[in-house]
């Protein structure tokens, strides 16, 4: 067993995906509780462009076309080789879309022991958000190799930035062979917005109890000169399009404005906002993990405060 | 073809939910706990594959408070086979679910198996992608919609960013299911009454657990008190005056 | 032959071949079908039954809620009561003209009175007629729309007819001479002048055409009879006769027919429910009522009525006739071909339409019926889904924690919790009082008020469930159940004696609908009737006099349902407020919209929607100040179309408790 720290990187069309530097961050840190190094594998064809920046000791590469599109076979022979060599003290994955269809399998195959959701660690402790944020767990990162997989929120991704470090290419060798196969990506419907892109938010979520309060919304993100995002329920009701959605499945987005408005605060949406500037976060509940990211918070209900709010920015506007 | 559904329990997070005296687990004094909603979706798809192209389905959950409800539920809906697995479900880990069931596939003879992509209180991984690594079976995850299309399965897998793409899937395999081609149906609840009197689950004692590959909790808490957000309070009026000046401030107005 | 032999024979043979096709056409078309209903509700109550034939068939009480056409209806009803004597007559006349001439029945034949009657009405219906037509034709109010039009008019052109060849034949008769009652027949003796200059041959013609004429189309009516919308002619009186004597708010019960529930293909109808098919007359009374109708949604009772019937024919003659067409009708579905299934679920269960029926049919009981099949199915809106897996699982169609019932009442003082201690009074609080943020504030001036009045009375906390009331009209009758069973075993544990709750849903199904055992030993009283009660015995003094006007929104479920018109009415009165009333109050009330699950439904696209149409009409009224209401679910619908409509700072929306707390 050696004290390095492996980290799964992640990316996806030639872009690096904000995980990453959140699991380099927390790399960092166990890496200084181990002695270890941090070394992030990069399973991709344009490794110099995408690793310039990463806050790691090495980049070790694998250089292979069967790695432009995620295929979770591709990746795991290359990872069980990798594994089972460098037989690391901890390996992160991402609680993403990608790192799930990763690290179970993983732990099945080699009998490693798996930690899931974690937000952070206290030296070579690890502390998982469960319960959609609502309850913490805390336990040692067993032995002999933990594979765990990182929700963000715990750490900035510019910790997880910073060097450049040296890239170790190695050949990535029976990788051609996927059970999975990607047959191609289906493109999301152009929208008239890319929320990614605004400068203010108003997103609402399952707290918005009537369609009809929408247009109160849409009223409020035009006196605010911004656009209309919401969370997973309301994409799914289809009361707006999967375009507008804000978190794991949906977009990341960093406005400087961010109005989250019965939004409960679940991991998988907050992971994407936290790049926001200014959070500002309405819920009924005053428990809501939404009011531990936002800076500012109001517990009422959205029908109560929504028309007060309209009306009083209307005023404003007119003298 | 046959289908097989794992579904299993969650903590209802409606309920407030508090730390027992130990500091290590739930406190099941008010706990509910329901299907675990990806789980139901899982089911979904299952039912609509067995509608469209045919397929036996077996649903296979551990024992837990409400599981029988949940069974039956299943079978109103149109699974045709129950197992309830039984032991000591108290320590049960995903990883001992996920042995627990690989140890039913010959017997079983599934094509495809479908669960739900995670549940909020996975602690060691996911008992689908955790199955399908004990069987070197394929696994995508994050799936929202299968097809079966000559003896494959084609599924639309979700990327991060909201990017879908259509992935092709040799069978047999298992699938983390995040939602349904159609979202779960309603099933009236004398529908369910009746299932009860049909139906008939059958309980299959999964005997000495293994939990290797899991983790120990030493402690469990609720994050620090709330408070990092600074709360306007007052009464409407006086909090929205706040809210227009911080929206002034930010540069939005 | 002779003319008399001729005529005998004719008027034999017109009348096998008209009676023998009436009498097949009610067969094929009627009869067969009602024998493929499923059984109905009891029959008993002689008496009352044969009290509403004397009232709702013979004075016709329910018509003159419109007025003019029912004065008209009126007369055509008597009219054709009265002249059915002379239709007898000429029948008889000429059965017998083989053997005698000029028959006329013993004793009424020669009754001079009756002659003159007969003559009046038959101006009496004439003119009715020429206002019928005036109004079909020329004003075509919107509640005929979809009603068939030609039907109604070819009808109304028979009668005319029938009448004006009864007065020629009556007229060319006296001319003849032979009219021992000419003296009392003024109007046909009126008729008869004009054209008493006619040689007697060209009389005789007259009256033996006018006689054809009066026979014949009296005949071809009869056989058009069982075809259309003027069966109710004969269909009315058994179908008022026969009506549902139940109370109104207690829906039937969840029907099986072979293994099927409720109703999936329109044989699974009760034979009753066939029955008001038959009788529907298209006159768009309760569409002109519909809130989900004048919303711009696609439901019109009358339609429902129309194209149930329509299809209920259809399939009829399709399975008793089985051939290669009639396979595409017997595979058509009930909702989704025949009825569009938007239809059903946009009815809001406020009984506007059976309240405003003459006839008494019922149109809410089968749509729920139908919806019970839907739900069975899995056929309904994701929004009513997730309100019934809230309700199945925390018993709260918020999907809220049963322990944040109570939340509500955090500060005030100590509420009795009625399962540990015993209270006189257990106020079944209900979900929007207890959930809706909305109401937080009236639900505590609520206990507030008990409290000022010394009542005895505890609240069942997390242990309430959702009464069902509305569940069970959603067509969840399995939850409902479920529901009902959970409360009461709640219930069973506690001591107490009379129930009260702010709530006209929760009011209605448990003083309607819960066990009757239970209902028997705990009475239920909406807390109108209590204030009511207070104020009177002076339990409750008022010291403030308020002093502006008011209107009053009549609940469906507390007004139409059960009857409680006055109380609320006299509360207000106490405050010392002035009570305008709206156009449309007390039975006439206009549904706000939420009912029958309604409020958890997705609302589709509406033109106008109830309540803000409501709200319109309590603010057109001069100087009222405020919307008086007495259920939960109007202060959420109405506070949103106060602000929607742009009223709020014209129109206050009080809840009655409220407006009691003002004059405290």
């Amino acid at each position: 067993m050696s004290a390095n720290i492996l980290v799964v990187a992640e990316h996806l069309h030639g872009q690096v995906l904000d995980i990453t530097y959140v699991m380099l961050a927390g790399a960092r840190r166990l890496a200084k509780a181990t002695g270890g190094k941090v070394i992030a594998l990069l399973l991709s064809e344009n490794v110099q462009a995408l690793s310039q920046n990463f806050n790691a000791d090495i980049v070790r590469s694998y250089n292979h076309p069967a790695f432009e599109d995620f295929s979770n076979d591709a990746y795991l022979h290359v990872l069980e080789g990798e594994v089972k060599e460098e037989q690391p003290r901890v390996v992160l994955f991402g609680h993403t879309t990608i790192g799930m269809d990763l690290a179970s399998v993983l732990s099945a195959r080699l009998d490693l022991p798996l930690v899931s959701q974690v937000q952070r660690f206290e030296a070579l402790n690890f502390i998982s958000q469960i319960c959609g944020g609502k309850i913490l767990a805390e336990g040692a990162l067993p032995e002999p190799t933990a594979l765990v997989t990182m929700t963000p929120g715990g750490y900035k991704t510019e910790e997880g930035q910073g060097q450049n470090p040296p890239i170790e290419t190695k050949q990535a060798a029976g990788v051609e062979k996927k059970r999975a196969r990607l047959v191609r990506f289906i493109e999301p419907p152009i929208s008239d917005v890319d929320i990614s892109k605004e400068a203010v938010l108003v997103s609402v979520g399952r707290g918005l109890q009537n369609q009809e309060d929408l247009a109160m919304v849409e009223r409020l993100a035009h006196a605010l000169h911004g656009a209309v995002s919401a969370s997973r329920p309301l994409v799914d009701k289809g009361w707006l399009p999967t375009s507008r959605l804000v978190g794991k499945s949906g977009k990341a987005v960093r406005p400087k404005l961010y109005l989250a408005l019965g939004i409960s605060g679940a991991p998988e949406h907050v992971e994407a906002i936290t790049n926001s500037e200014i959070i500002l976060a309405v819920n009924t509940d005053p428990n809501a993990p939404i009011f531990d990211f936002a800076q500012y918070g109001v517990e009422m209900d959205l029908t109560e405060l929504l028309p007060a709010l309209l009306e009083k920015l209307e005023q404003e506007k007119v003298s | 073809m046959n289908i097989l559904v794992i579904i299993k329990m969650a903590p209802d997070l409606v309920e407030e939910l508090s730390i027992d005296a130990s500091g290590t687990a739930l406190d099941t004094q008010w706990l509910r706990l329901l299907p675990n909603e990806f789980d139901e979706f899982a089911l979904e798809q299952a039912i609509l594959l067995k509608e469209r192209v045919g397929a036996n389905v077996t649903v296979v959950a551990p024992q837990a408070d409400g599981i029988e409800d949940a069974l039956f539920t299943a079978a109103a809906k149109g699974a045709d086979h129950l197992i309830e697995l039984t032991g000591e479900p108290e320590n049960l880990n995903n990883h001992a679910l996920a042995r627990a069931i690989a140890a039913l596939i010959p017997a079983l003879q599934p094509t495809l198996v479908l669960t739900g992509v995670q549940a909020h209180n996975d602690l060691d991984g996911q008992s689908g992608a955790l199955l399908a690594g004990l069987l070197d079976w394929p696994y995508v995850g994050y799936v929202s919609g299968v097809q079966i299309v000559e003896r494959k399965a084609h599924v639309r897998k979700e990327y991060p960013g909201g990017l879908l793409a259509e992935i092709e899937v040799d069978l047999p395999a298992v699938l983390g299911i995040q939602a349904s081609d159609e979202p779960p149906r309603y099933v009236a609840f004398s529908k369910v009454r009746q299932a009860m009197q049909s139906a008939t689950i059958e309980k299959r004692d999964i005997g000495v657990l293994n939990c290797s590959g899991g983790t120990v909790i030493s402690r469990m808490f609720q994050p620090e008190a709330k408070g990092h957000a600074k709360m306007l309070t007052g009464d409407t009026q006086e909090v929205v005056a706040r809210l227009v000046e911080i929206l002034q401030t930010s540069g939005a107005v | 032959m002779r003319y008399e032999q001729v005529k005998s024979v004719i008027v034999l043979l017109a009348l096998l071949i008209a009676f023998g096709l009436f009498g097949w056409r009610i067969y094929r078309d009627v009869w067969r079908n009602l024998r493929r209903g499923q059984p109905s509700f009891p029959l008993r109550d002689w008496g009352k039954r044969l009290q509403g034939l004397l009232v709702y068939v013979f004075a016709q009480a329910r018509l003159f809620r419109f007025l003019p056409p029912g004065v008209a209806h009126f007369f055509i009803f008597w009219g054709f009561l009265i002249l059915s004597l002379t239709i007898l007559q000429a029948i008889l006349e000429g059965l017998t003209a083989f053997a005698k001439e000029g028959f006329t029945l013993p004793g009424l034949g020669t009754f001079g009175p009756l002659a003159l009657l007969q003559d009046w009405f038959a101006i009496f219906v004439m003119l009715a007629v020429f206002y019928a037509l005036y109004v079909r034709l020329l004003v075509h109010p919107q509640r005929y729309q979809g009603s068939h039009k030609a039907q109604g008019v070819m009808v109304l052109l028979f009668i005319l007819t029938i009448m004006l060849s009864l007065l020629t034949m009556n007229a060319a008769r006296i001319n003849l001479g032979g009219d021992i009652l000419a003296p009392w027949r003024l109007i046909s003796s009126a008729v008869a002048r004009l054209f008493s200059g006619l040689s007697s041959s060209a009389q005789w013609r007259i009256a033996e055409i006018s006689y054809w004429i009066h026979l014949g189309v009296v005949l071809i009516f009869l056989v058009e009879l069982p075809g259309g919308k003027h069966f109710h002619v004969i269909t009315s009186a058994f179908a008022v006769f026969l009506r549902n004597l139940e109370a109104r708010g207690r829906l039937p019960p969840l029907q099986q027919v072979n293994g099927i529930a409720g109703v999936q293909a329109v044989e699974h109808l009760r034979w009753r429910q066939m029955l008001d098919l038959y009788t529907c007359t298209e006159c768009g009374r309760c569409q002109e009522v519909c809130p989900a109708y004048n919303s711009g949604l696609p439901l019109s009772p009358k339609l429902l009525m129309m194209r149930l019937r329509d299809h209920l024919k259809e399939r009829g003659r399709a399975s008793d006739h089985p051939n290669s067409n009639a396979q595409t009708i017997l595979t058509k579905k009930l909702v989704g071909e025949a009825l569009q299934e938007s239809e059903i679920w946009n009815c809001t269960t406020c009984y506007a339409c059976d309240q405003e029926c003459p006839l008494f049919i019922e149109h809410v009981a089968p749509i729920v019926d139908i919806r019970r099949n839907l739900v069975m199915e899995g056929r309904l809106d994701a929004e009513l889904q997730k309100a019934l897996d809230h309700l199945g699982r925390y018993g709260n169609s918020f999907g809220q924690s049963p322990r944040m019932r109570a939340k509500w009442s955090q500060g005030l003082p100590p509420i009795v919790d009625i399962r540990r201690q015993p209270a006189e009074y257990l106020w079944f609080v209900g979900d929007y009082a207890s959930y809706s943020a909305t109401l937080t504030e009236i639900t505590r001036k609520t206990a507030t008020l008990f409290q000022h009045v010394g009542l005895e009375f505890g609240i069942l906390y997390d242990a309430e469930q959702n009464a069902g009331n509305d569940v069970r009209r959603a067509g969840e009758e399995g939850l409902f159940e479920m529901l009902m069973q959970k409360n009461l075993a709640t219930l069973e544990r506690c001591q107490y004696g009379k129930v009260i709750t702010t709530d006209p849903h929760t009011f209605n199904t448990l003083k309607n609908e819960y066990p009757d055992d239970w209902r028997t030993q705990h009475e239920v009283l909406h807390v109108a009737s209590l204030l009511d009660d207070w104020l009177a015995t002076g339990k409750l003094r008022l010291s403030r006099r308020l002093d502006y006007a008011v209107t009053y929104h009549d609940p469906c479920y507390l007004g139409r349902y059960n009857g409680l018109y006055d109380a609320p009415r006299r509360v207000i009165a106490a405050t010392g407020c002035k009570l305008i009333e709206m156009p449309r109050h007390a039975e006439r009330a206009y549904c706000c919209g939420a009912g029958g699950g309604r409020i958890w439904m997705q609302e589709g696209q509406v033109s106008e929607r109830p309540s803000e149409a409501r709200i319109r009409e309590a603010a057109a009224l001069k100087g009222v100040e405020a919307l008086v209401v007495a259920c939960p679910k109007d202060v959420t619908m109405y506070f949103d179309a106060v602000k929607t409509t742009g009223y709020e700072s014209k129109l206050r929306v009080l809840d009655l408790i409220e407006l009691v707390h003002e004059a405290l």
